[in-house]
């Protein structure tokens, strides 16, 4: 069946069989391989989008059903050769090894900074429980997704280029 | 890889719309919301519908609301759309205030992204015995509101589940509420123990208490994943009722939860852990829903 979907602020209009599954449709369609495609079981998060803004598993969602919604996959963080600050927050403590995880990790805390802006180290816990990183290196994506919160406060209070150590933009 | 078998989707844009196409399609249509059951059971090949009918646009079953007089008679009731989804229970303040069982629950049903898309009626319907919602409403005493092409019928929970993953929502059926009797001197909880962050439990059980005059005037007690269903504790709520609230009251509804689940042994344990599990938990249940429905009367 005919479906539009609107990825990353893009219509992307295929035919397609309605049992396919978002996260195929992201990686074959628009060939956004940034979204990766895991246990297929939705257990360990690495296939985490944003529909309208909230995290959901495209691998336990089918593609017809996101007709009308937005979704915003990890290509959209970077904006112009500049990272989102959860990007750089994960550069900056060192959050990946292999990398699996880290596009659901990503999309996953993204939401919460959008939500929550200054979370508790438990309420960081509590919203990536949904991912697994089979590196086991969730406390350096906490302190990474703390180093993102407060670059963003320190950035919209206007203070982030006069204090010392703190983080600044970086371009890639 | 895991993909379902071939089917064909429409969506709903009314209830009625998706009952008639329930009704044209027959038995081989499967009603999908969050989808979080029903996908992981068609990639499985353990469901296999041929039509699939999407219902996330109805906004109308979307909602968690007081109001209206129930059929048992209870004065005022809490009211909850069947496609309201596990993250808008937990962050409901009127149930955290009315049924705090449900956000006990709510914070250990699966994860967070899960929860943005699984939904009550659908965790419901699938009427899977290790679900916890099911204890809960049953704990709470909740009514359902199914409705088919000839009406709307309110059941029981008691009434609700008919077997292991069967429901009294038949082929042509929608379930489109769920409603909880509002009685003064509640208090209830919630307690489950699983092996990891969004694993189903070893065990669970739901209790809900209503205290008047400092005797149990009425309580439902339910336990997830210790049988082929959810298991109704009738017995101990038997022993319960009209009763004065004390610990040695809760640990014997503990040993009735022990006596009276019927688990089986799997990767989560051997019976007889099992069995103390559920009783341990009936008993720190029964505990907190006691102090939670004193302090409400104080």
């Amino acid at each position: 069946m005919h479906v539009s979907i609107n990825v990353n602020g893009e219509e992307i209009s295929r035919e397609i069989e309605p049992r396919q599954l978002l996260v195929h449709f992201i990686r074959d369609t628009p060939g956004l391989t940034g979204t990766h495609w895991g246990c297929d079981t939705s257990n360990c998060g690495a296939c985490v989008v944003l529909m309208d803004g909230q995290p959901v598993k495209s691998c336990t969602t089918l593609a017809v059903m996101c007709e009308g919604h937005e979704i915003r996959t990890v290509e959209s963080l970077e904006v112009d050769g500049v990272l989102d600050p959860i990007q750089q927050g994960f550069h900056e403590r060192h959050a990946l090894q292999c990398g699996f995880c880290t596009p659901g990790m990503l999309m996953t805390t993204r939401a919460l900074l959008d939500e929550n802006p200054d979370p508790t180290d438990h309420e960081i816990r509590t919203a990536i429980s949904g991912g697994i990183c089979r590196c086991t290196g969730y406390k350096n994506i906490v302190s990474a997704v703390r180093w993102a919160a407060e670059f963003e406060a320190a950035t919209t209070s206007g203070s982030s280029s006069t204090t010392s150590g703190s983080p600044s933009k970086q371009e890639v | 890889m895991q993909t379902p078998a071939s089917f064909e989707y429409e969506r709903a844009t009314s209830v009625e719309g998706a009952i008639a196409s329930l009704q044209k399609l027959g038995s081989e249509a499967r009603i999908i919301a969050g989808g979080h059951s029903l996908l992981p059971m068609m990639k499985l090949r353990l469901a296999n519908p041929e039509y699939l009918i999407d219902i996330n646009d109805l906004a109308e079953l979307s909602y968690i609301r007081e109001g209206g007089a129930t059929t048992s008679g209870s004065p005022s009731q809490i009211r909850i759309g069947a496609l309201t989804r596990h993250v808008d229970l937990l962050k409901s303040e009127l149930l955290a205030e009315r049924f705090p069982l449900f956000r006990d629950a709510e914070t250990v049903i699966a994860d967070p992204v899960v929860r943005n898309r699984g939904t009550i009626g659908g965790s419901l319907c699938q009427a899977d015995a290790a679900e916890d919602l099911s204890a809960v409403c049953s704990a709470a005493q909740a009514e359902v509101v199914i409705r088919g092409p000839d009406g709307e019928r309110v059941v029981g929970m008691e009434d609700f589940h008919i077997g292991p993953y069967m429901t009294a929502v038949g082929a042509g059926d929608l379930l489109t509420e769920i409603r909880l009797p509002l009685r003064p001197g509640a208090g209830s909880a919630h307690e489950k123990v699983e092996r990891r962050a969004g694993d189903w439990a070893i065990a669970a059980a739901s209790a809900a208490l209503w205290i008047d005059g400092g005797t149990i005037a009425d309580v439902g007690i339910a336990l997830s994943a210790v049988g082929l269903t959810t298991i109704h504790l009738s017995r101990a709520e038997d022993l319960l009722r009209g009763q004065t609230p004390s610990e040695e009251l809760f640990a014997q509804a503990g040993e009735i939860a022990s006596t009276d689940c019927s688990p089986g042994a799997d990767g989560r344990g051997p019976i007889d852990y099992k069995r103390h599990l559920a009783g341990v938990l009936t008993t720190r249940a029964l505990r907190r829903a006691a102090t939670r429905a004193l302090n409400q009367e104080a």
